[in-house]
Order: C-alpha cells, then sequence, then structure tokens
C-alpha cells in the first residue's frame, strides 16, 4: 500500500466511511465544483474606473490615463524622466510592436535578467474592488518582466476592468479554459514589514509600480 | 523542529521581563490588531463572508479524501508530479530524493511553516545541499539560527539593532542602522541567489482542487522569484489546505490578507499551475507538489477537527494577552498563540506540551477574530479534557479536582465548605483583606495577592435575595 493510499484512507477511516468513496459522495463534490458559485461579495456601488484609481494609489503604485495604446511610450517616457530613471528597458513581446523609439526610449524584448532596471508589461485585466493587476504567463508574457526590474509599468486597456476576483476568474475561463502556468495578482511595489514592523517598499521585487491605463 | 514546549513555565518567565521583545510585542498589537479592524471596516457583510470562509473550509474536510484525489487528477494532467508524506521524515526524504533526481545544489525557500515542522533546511543541508531562505524574516532568523515567534511576522522579537549587528557580522559590510538599508543589503545579498538556485520550495497557503493548482501570498516577492526562475519548483503543504475552487479562493483572499497583516490584499497572490509550458521564457522545468499528514488525519472525525479550518492568518496570537505578554518562543514549537496551543499538543503530543492548552485565559479574543470561526477556547477546553482523562495532569491537581467535584455535587456540603472557606481565607487576610500566599496555590499567588473574601458566600447571599424578592412580590 502507498503512502497516499494510505492517508486517503486514513481520512476515510477517521471519519467513519467506507473504504471506497460512494457514486453519490463523487457526484456531490462534482457538483459543488461544477457549479462553482460564487460567495457572498460586498457592496459594489462604486465606479470600477474610480474605484480601480484610488485603490492603485491606496497600494503606493502611480497611476496615468492615456486616450490610445499608441501615445503609452510617450507616457512611459514622460514617467521614466520625471522619476530620473533610464530610458532602457525590457518589455512583453505582446508590447514589441508600439513605437518606444519615436518616445526615445530603448526597449528589448526578451526574457528579464536580474539587472535589468525598467519592466513593461500589459496585464491580463485588473480588478477594480482592490485595485489589482492579474498578469498571466506565457511565451508572450514573461512573468519575470514584472518581477525582476525595480521599476514595473504597466499598460492595460479600460475595458479589461473587472470588478472582483470572481468576475477575473470567470473572464479567465470564459476565454482560456483553465489558468496557465502561472497567475500573478499584483497589488503594488514589493514590500516588507519584517523589521520591527516597519513598511518598507522594495523588498525582492519592484520599487515602484506606474499603471498605465488607456481608455 | 524539535518541541521544547514542556519547559513553557521557565521560558515564559524569562520573557516577560524582556523589555526589548516586550517593545516589539506592543507594536504589533498597534499594527497587526489595528489593522485588522480598519481593514475588516471596509466590508459591510463582514460577517457572511466569514461564514462563507468557514463553510469552504468545512466543505473541503467534509470530503478531504475526494477533493485530494481531484486535485492530484488535476495537478498532474498538467505535468506536477504529486508527492504523499505521511511523516515530517517522509517530507524531508521524499525532497532529498527530488533534489538529487534533478541533480540540484543550491535551493532558495520562500516562507513555509509545514517545512518549519519537518525542520527541513536541516535535513538538506545534511544531505549536502546548500539552502537559503529568503523571506526577510526568515533570512535574518537563518542567519542567527533562531526559530521564528510568529507565524506572519517571524522576527517579530528581533529590534533593529539586533538586526544591525547580524548582517554587519554575517555580511561583512558596514553597519546600517536604517531599516530601508538593511532591507536594500538584504536584496542585494539574495539576488543572485535567486538567479542561481536550481530549485525553490515554498509552501502553499490553499491547493485549488478545480484546477491542480498551488497559491501562495506574498509581500515582498521571493515567492514569486523562487517559484519563476529555478528549474525546479516543490512547494509543500498539509493536505487540509485544499478548496475546491477558484470562486472560494476569492473568498478566502478577502479574509486573509485582513486577518494577517491588516492589509486589504497582499502585494501577491501567486497561483502555480504545471510546469513551464512549450515557448515559455521562464517558469520552473519540473513542479512538484508534496501533501503532507504529520498528524493532520489525527484531528479529524474527532472534536478537535474544526482546528483544520486554519488558513495561518495569525490573528488568535496578535489578539491573545498570553501571546502578546510572552511572544511566540515560549510556546515551544512552530506554532505559537491559541491555534499552537491547539496544534502543538495535536501534532507534537498532549504528553510534551501539558502546559500549552493551559497558556490561555479562555477570554475569548481569538475565537472572536478567527476569520474561520474556530471556537479556540472550547478546542482548549477538549485537550484539557484529555490531559486530565489521560492522568497527565500532576496527582495533586487531579486529586483537588476530584475532592471539588465530589463536594460539588452535594449542595449542603458545598455550601459548608464554602463557608468555611471563606472564614478560613478572611482570617488569613486579616486587617489587610489580602492573602499573600496560600499552599497549592503559589503559582497564583505569586505574582499578585488574593483579595480575602468578605462576609457572606455568594450562594448565602443570593438565597437571601430571593427570598426577599418573593416576599416583595417581585418573582412568582
Ligand atoms: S486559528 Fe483562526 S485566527 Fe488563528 S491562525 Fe488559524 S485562521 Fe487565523
Amino acid at each position: 500500500m502507498s503512502a497516499r493510499d494510505r492517508i486517503l484512507g486514513r481520512i476515510r477511516a477517521a471519519q467513519g466511511k467506507a473504504p471506497v468513496a460512494s457514486p453519490q459522495e463523487r457526484a456531490v463534490v462534482a457538483s459543488y465544483i461544477g457549479a462553482r458559485a460564487p460567495g457572498p461579495c460586498p457592496s459594489l456601488d462604486w465606479d470600477p474606473a474610480v474605484r480601480f484609481r484610488e485603490r492603485v494609489l491606496a497600494l503606493s503604485s502611480t497611476y496615468e490615463d492615456v486616450g490610445a495604446i499608441e501615445d503609452a511610450p510617450r507616457a512611459v517616457a514622460h514617467y521614466l524622466r520625471g522619476q530620473a530613471l533610464p530610458l532602457t528597458a525590457v518589455c512583453w513581446p505582446e508590447l514589441s510592436s508600439l513605437p518606444w523609439q519615436e518616445a526615445g526610449l530603448v526597449v528589448e524584448t526578451r526574457a528579464a535578467r536580474g539587472d535589468d532596471l525598467v519592466g513593461i508589461t500589459g496585464a491580463y485585466c485588473a480588478i477594480a474592488e482592490t485595485g489589482t493587476l492579474m498578469l498571466l504567463s506565457g511565451p508572450h508574457t514573461p512573468a519575470a518582466a514584472s518581477l525582476l526590474p525595480e521599476t514595473h509599468i504597466a499598460i492595460m486597456r479600460a475595458d479589461r476592468l473587472v470588478g472582483t476576483m470572481e468576475d477575473a476568474w470567470r473572464l479567465l475561463r470564459a476565454e482560456s479554459g483553465a489558468p496557465p502556468r502561472a497567475v500573478n495578482f499584483v497589488s503594488g511595489p514589493s514590500r516588507t514589514a519584517d523589521i520591527e514592523q516597519t513598511l518598507t517598499l522594495g523588498a525582492h521585487g519592484p520599487y515602484r509600480v506606474h499603471v498605465v491605463l488607456v481608455r | 523542529m524539535q518541541v521544547t514546549s514542556s519547559q513553557f513555565k521557565q521560558t515564559a518567565r524569562v520573557k516577560l521581563t524582556d523589555p526589548r521583545l516586550q517593545a516589539a510585542l506592543r507594536k504589533l498589537q498597534g499594527n497587526f490588531v489595528k489593522g485588522r479592524a480598519d481593514r475588516i471596516a471596509e466590508l459591510d457583510n463582514f460577517e457572511d463572508i466569514r461564514d462563507a470562509a468557514a463553510a469552504v473550509r468545512d466543505r473541503a474536510l467534509a470530503h478531504l479524501d475526494r477533493y485530494l484525489e481531484e486535485f492530484e487528477n488535476n495537478a498532474t494532467a498538467r505535468g506536477a508530479m504529486v508527492h504523499w508524506a505521511e511523516t515530517a521524515a517522509d517530507v524531508n526524504r521524499i525532497v532529498c530524493e527530488i533534489a538529487a533526481r534533478h541533480g540540484v545544489r543550491r535551493i532558495a525557500k520562500s516562507k513555509s511553516m509545514v517545512t518549519e515542522e519537518c525542520g527541513l533546511n536541516d535535513a538538506l543541508e545534511a544531505a549536502g545541499y546548500e539552502v537559503v531562505e529568503t523571506d526577510l524574516g526568515e533570512y535574518i532568523l537563518q542567519l542567527a539560527r533562531e526559530h521564528p515567534s510568529h507565524i506572519v511576522a517571524p522576527v517579530v522579537h528581533k529590534s533593529r539593532d539586533e538586526v544591525s549587528d547580524l548582517f554587519a557580522a554575517k555580511h561583512g559590510q558596514p553597519r546600517k542602522s536604517d531599516i530601508a538599508e538593511l532591507t536594500r543589503e538584504a536584496r542585494l545579498m539574495l539576488r543572485p541567489r535567486f538567479l542561481a538556485a536550481d530549485m525553490g520550495v515554498t509552501g502553499a497557503n490553499f491547493l485549488i482542487a478545480e484546477t491542480g493548482s498551488t497559491l501562495i501570498v506574498t509581500n515582498e516577492g521571493n515567492g514569486r522569484m523562487v517559484t519563476t526562475l529555478p528549474r525546479v519548483h516543490v512547494a509543500i503543504t498539509g493536505i487540509e489546505k485544499v478548496v475546491p475552487t477558484l470562486e472560494d479562493i476569492a473568498t478566502l483572499m478577502r479574509l486573509l490578507p485582513r486577518h494577517g497583516t491588516g492589509q486589504s490584499v497582499t502585494n501577491y497572490i501567486s497561483v502555480t499551475t504545471g510546469a513551464r509550458g512549450r515557448d515559455e521564457t521562464d517558469g520552473p522545468e519540473h513542479f512538484h507538489i508534496v501533501l503532507v499528514d504529520a498528524g493532520r488525519t489525527g484531528l479529524l472525525g474527532t472534536d478537535l477537527q474544526p482546528m483544520l479550518r486554519c488558513i495561518r492568518c495569525g490573528a488568535c496570537m496578535n489578539h491573545c494577552p498570553v501571546y502578546q505578554s510572552i511572544g511566540g518562543h515560549a510556546y515551544g514549537w512552530v506554532y505559537p498563540g491559541p491555534m499552537g496551543s491547539v496544534l502543538t499538543p495535536s501534532y507534537a503530543g498532549l504528553e510534551n506540551a501539558l502546559d500549552l492548552p493551559h497558556a490561555a485565559t479562555l477570554c475569548n479574543q481569538c475565537g472572536v477574530v478567527c476569520p474561520v470561526k474556530i471556537p479556540l477556547p472550547e478546542l482548549l477546553r477538549k485537550l484539557r479534557e484529555q490531559q486530565f482523562e489521560r492522568r497527565l495532569r500532576p496527582a495533586a491537581e487531579r486529586m483537588g479536582l476530584a475532592l471539588w467535584g465530589r463536594i460539588a455535587q452535594r449542595p449542603a456540603l458545598y455550601a459548608f465548605a464554602a463557608r468555611i472557606a471563606a472564614k478560613i481565607l478572611a482570617w488569613i487576610g486579616g486587617r489587610e483583606k489580602l492573602v499573600h500566599s496560600l499552599p497549592f496555590a503559589g503559582g497564583w499567588t505569586g505574582g499578585r495577592d488574593l483579595p480575602a473574601p468578605e462576609g457572606r458566600t455568594f450562594r448565602d447571599l443570593y438565597a437571601r435575595r430571593g427570598a426577599t424578592r418573593e416576599e416583595s412580590g417581585e418573582i412568582k
């Protein structure tokens, strides 16, 4: 008998069940998973765009709107200059066709390295309730670009704003069925309060997160 | 990790007089306690969400074997390898085997209390692997060769000065005293180690049956590093951590960060499913998941089963007057505070942690704040009963209680005995009306005086009052 069978056997014995699950038990579990019923949500009586912006700022990120996706590179360049940050960045392949050069930026689309200072990504969607970006891993959306650089800039379309995490899962299921290898929910720059409970931004991940919302 | 809970009283006494620890614990109350209160006020249906969260956990436990099999099927279908560990020793053996199979040398870990239970780091080091903890708090503890004193803020007992000294000694760099600079120094020391690691080891806050995914919540980003950069990822967690669906995760995520750190959301919630896909430029090539029993099945089907709902938020210890006074180390194992006082006797043996079920005032602060409504005081009382039944309490205490029990069953005798006792205590109390010491109660009177009873016993007063009321026609 394997460790697996012994553990599962102990679980069933402890709960006074027969050694093998009945069809009924299987049906109960399958129907609960199949129903994917959402739990109770708090009142969501806010405008998603307003709420999202408010939460993003509360999480110590910065935020700006642009009118069209082609305007994003200029906004990014302006932000980087304003912060006295380098105008060189690693970027998601998904966004490689934007007019970066015209905006005065040197952007490389490759896997992020440990010494990259700026990472530019998109976002699968964003959650207004908490001001959270949802990033999916994939060949064109590598996870390290939002993690290794000291500055993370996320560009996302306003029509990808959803209310809650429940909505985000629903969108993911509808569009791609199962989650990809990594789903990362990002809510602001990395932080720690391990030493004397004192909040410090920039632990192992980015020191800054700048959100550019394309209206 | 070795259990030292039998020294609870001695250690607690030392901790009570440690000014640095006392200052640190006061801060914890300010941040985590107030933070939780502020954040739950954001949810206008907080109690509904709390009920739903408890129901999610109960549902998973009620069909635990089925949800685990469902999880295993879905995880395997996505290319993960699922391992089952019956004991802590099994966990260590399995992880060492995985490391050997993939030719691993360097291992980077993010915080995991289950691996603290197993003493995994020691086992890996003994097998010749280089292991680094990467959560800032755990990294500090690894350098200092200490154990965590809190499940969320592991290094809460250490002051900035101690960290400054430690870093200066271990990193060989000029001593820094600013917290942001210390954090930066740790970042610079750890960055190359993330990049060089062959294997990442994490816990998992939850397992999601529907998708076969593991989930971790972090703030620092180290959890993301060790699940993204090394070519092997091993996630290790207890079998009780399974939940059915992604919707259930959404419910639990409204509560865990609020109760853990007073945040409405943690910086990162990372859900990992399977290994790196074709054409992906990052992510582990091999993903192993270790499901750990190590005592959990022993709680199933018993009065203590509700304890398995625990989502390891730490709120019960943050709000516990005992934890607030002595910190986490006195509890003597991985889990401190009320949840630890239930888990340590359950996982490490009731006889090895005799004082823990008593290390509580039963004030029920923990039960009130627990996001998944675990009736902690009730569970502690159950453990006290078990100790009594298994004759694990000292003979004097057992005899005393037996005697009290016998007298309490005879009301007349009880009233008589209480009257005598009140008289004697009043006599000992003398004109001061304070009892400074009592035989068999030295522990209680050692640190305070007992006010001597004055006048009649409660029963006498109650009986008289009933009589007067009846006379005045108040009660029929
Ligand atoms: S017992 Fe409740 S309050 Fe304590 S850590 Fe577990 S979930 Fe949190």
